[in-house]
């Protein structure tokens, strides 16, 4: 599904990723781990599509397309989805209204017609029980004075209205409690079919209690420089990130 | 060039939809300002002696005005005696039905996406339309006849109901008010006149539709709007000018009058030619707009929504004189190129226990500059006066400026008056998490921008607050900050 070869990647000129390999397949879960300013939140971001990171090399293939051929709304429309580690408020919008028009685009470019409003209700209420989510909160503006946790379920929320085929969850464990945690981490794993995989991109291995990756990467320095099953999460959870990094220095 | 640059860069080379204009032939007064033209117009709109003389007397005093300088908005001199005064399609009498209505002007309108027709009734709008400076027909009078309501041009008013205009004309904007006002007042050209009688409640919204036509004229329309004891209406303004590369006066004076217990709701889409990209063009819109709640209990609510016009310079304003009067405004106003925009609004407390609420939401984006001005005053009789007044700024781009000036005046210790206000620039982080969801960039700003509006927009009837939205998307497609 997802191919990543040599991606290279800047920030104001500065190198964050190094050359990045990584295989992706349908139905796959992969932890993306490493100690923090390794770049993991920037391998989220570059393959989101954030216009602050420059591509300098190295080809992203997202089932059979070149994905750094397109914007951000286009890779969304191809199914691509980031679960923001800070989700952003939009004022006098209501969650509502914004996968109303979120979701008519993605159909738009899928050459369906619009949901009619009962259709686009009964979804929300299907979707809103995965993740234990109030209807009055889906009212009021976008993440305006939410709390963590709530931001957090109403990003798991967005993941399920649009469905998409690849979902890249950035630190979504970040700042939650263990009920708010069990609850997001429910949500993703109702979500889990053999045509979608999912990219959890964490620091800590508990989130990896509740979402069982297949693959479990670090990430040090711009670099996958180990690569393992679930067990590697634990060790690292044990050991922490230093012998990682001194095996990766001494490689060098 | 960075995302930010192209975007803007779309952004301003968005073309103004209404730029055209139609061959109508036109009746019009040669160019230049001075009493003959003054007494050319009324002679033209076959007026009372009382009205010639009450437009001599406001010219006489313009005459003896200074155009003010103190709105934060720059524009050349502007040449009044380079101007034509009057213009109106040539097509005979005033007509008597729609059937008599010149065809083109029909299509005029329909190209402007309003319709003269039956078709309004479904939507239980009607409509003065105002076409350079003549009211050309007027829907639904006959419906609204029998509940006593009067709806119909200025021109029509002072024929049929002089002793109305004649005893409310001037009474909340004198003619000597402001130079502008002063200008209106000696060359108004028509606008549309509505009563409502004691106790009534308008059952549908009265609406207007203005629209420059003419190259080089101003327009120069009243409205004058008296609700008496107990009633209710609301009315709609919606104003749209071909494109021209010379710039247009447009000057109008609206006067509302609240008796007791009576609500007015007065709402502007103000989409005038804004000028070209270059800040070529467009309109100079010098407007005043007052009402007064002269008893108790009475209500008037502004809300506007400006997005056009190169210069605009504007203050509906409230005096609330009746005790627990309310004064309401509510606006939006969006620049963008080289528009200047000095707009916000006046609350003067007369009465006990008065109340107004203000909400000003700014948005500017290209080289525009955007100035709220706004004004409190509470007077020495007026206890328990409240304000609250809420101004949020809201920047795309680093090039234009918002602007605060709030003046606060208050002369007795009772008053509680509050003052909110905020600058915020549509965030990159914004425009990407709706991206990152299927959302374009156009419409991520669309999106973005009426939320921020939202509170104002919320008071618009339906029917136009559709018309805005789609309105501030076309006017900042996709800009950000």
């Amino acid at each position: 599904m997802l191919s990543i070869k040599n991606l290279q990647a800047s920030v104001e000129e500065k190198e964050i990723l190094r050359g990045i390999n990584l295989e992706v397949k349908a139905g796959e879960v992969h932890a993306i781990m490493g100690p923090n300013g390794s770049g993991k939140s920037t391998l989220a971001s570059v393959l989101a599509g954030k216009e602050d990171y420059e591509v300098t090399g190295g080809e992203i293939d997202f089932l059979g397309k070149d994905l750094l051929e397109f914007d951000a709304d286009e890779r969304a429309r191809e199914g691509v989805f980031l679960a923001f580690q800070y989700p952003v408020e939009i004022p006098g919008v209501s969650t509502t209204n914004f996968m109303k028009t979120a979701l008519n685009q993605i159909r738009e470019h899928r050459g369906e017609k619009p949901l009619d409003a009962v259709s686009f209700l009964k979804r929300m209420k299907e979707k809103m029980k995965l993740v234990e989510i109030d209807q009055s909160l889906l009212s009021r503006s976008l993440n305006e004075g939410f709390s963590g946790g709530e931001k957090k379920r109403n990003e798991i929320f967005q993941m399920a209205m649009l469905e998409p085929k690849l979902a890249i969850l950035d630190e979504t464990d970040s700042g939650l409690d263990i009920d708010a945690l069990r609850i997001v981490a429910n949500g993703v794993n109702a979500l889990k079919s053999k045509e979608n995989a999912t990219i959890v991109v964490t620091h800590y291995q508990r989130l990896l209690d509740y979402i069982v990756p297949d693959y479990v990467h670090v990430l040090y320095k711009g670099r996958i420089v180990k690569s393992g099953t679930k067990e590697l999460a634990l060790e690292l959870e044990e050991k922490g990130y230093d012998w990682i990094k001194e095996e990766a220095e001494a490689q060098a | 060039m960075s995302n930010d640059d192209q975007i803007l860069e779309e952004f301003t080379s968005k073309e103004y939809e209404f730029g055209w204009t139609v061959d109508l032939e036109a009746d019009e007064a040669p160019k230049g300002l001075n009493e003959d033209i003054v007494r050319f117009i009324s002679a033209k709109k076959d007026e009372p002696e009382w009205l010639l003389e009450w437009r001599l007397d406001a010219f006489r005093k313009w005459k003896e005005m200074k155009e003010p300088t103190w709105p934060n908005v720059h524009y050349p001199k502007i040449d009044y005696q380079d101007i034509k005064y009057y213009s109106a399609p040539k097509k005979g009498a005033a007509p008597k039905s729609l059937d008599e209505v010149d065809p083109e002007l029909i299509a005029t309108f329909e190209k402007l996406g309003i319709s003269l027709t039956e078709q309004k009734r479904l939507t239980g709008v009607a409509v003065d339309a105002v076409i350079d400076s003549v009211s050309v027909a007027t829907t639904f009078k006959d419906t609204l006849a029998e509940l006593g309501i009067i709806f119909c041009s200025f021109s029509e008013a002072v024929k049929d109901h002089p002793e109305l205009i004649r005893k409310h004309m001037g009474s909340v904007v004198p003619i000597s008010d402001n130079y502008f006002a002063a200008l209106n007042s000696a060359v108004f050209s028509d606008g549309s006149f509505a009563y409502i009688p004691k106790g009534v409640r308008c059952p549908m919204e009265l609406s207007t539709y203005f629209r420059i036509n003419a190259a080089n004229t101003g327009q120069f329309e009243r409205t004058l709007i008296v609700a008496e004891e107990g009633s209710y209406v609301s009315y709609l303004e919606g104003c749209t000018a071909p494109q021209r590369d010379e710039n247009q006066l447009h000057a109008a004076v609206v006067e509302i009058k609240a008796a007791a217990n009576a609500e007015v709701k007065y709402s502007t889409v103000q989409n005038w030619f804004p000028g070209d990209k270059d800040g070529k063009g467009g309109i100079y819109n010098f407007v005043t707009k007052r009402g007064i709640c002269e008893g108790d209990h009475s209500k008037i609510s502004w809300t506007q929504v400006e997005t056009g016009s190169a210069v605009t310079w504007k203050y509906p304003s409230c005096i609330l004189k009746g005790d627990y009067s309310v004064g309401e405004f509510y606006s939006v106003a969006v620049t963008n190129n080289y528009q200047q925009a000095d707009t916000g609004t006046k609350m003067i407390h007369i009465g006990k226990n008065t109340k107004s609420r203000i909400v000003s939401k700014g948005i500017s984006a290209g080289k525009s500059q955007n100035s709220y001005r706004g004004q409190v005053q509470v007077m020495k009789r007026a206890e328990n006066a409240r304000n609250h007044s809420q101004c949020d700024s809201l920047l795309m781009g680093d090039q234009c400026g918002a602007h605060t000036f709030p003046y606060i005046d208050i002369e007795n210790k009772s008053a509680q008056v509050e003052h909110e206000a905020t600058t915020s620039k549509i965030g990159e982080d914004q425009i990407f998490y709706c991206q990152q969801r299927g959302i374009d960039e156009e419409s991520a700003v669309a999106l973005i921008v009426n939320g921020y509006a939202k509170e104002v927009l919320k008071q618009l009837p339906m029917e136009f607050a559709v018309e805005a939205q789609k309105l501030l998307a076309l006017t900042l497609e996709g800009s950000v900050g």
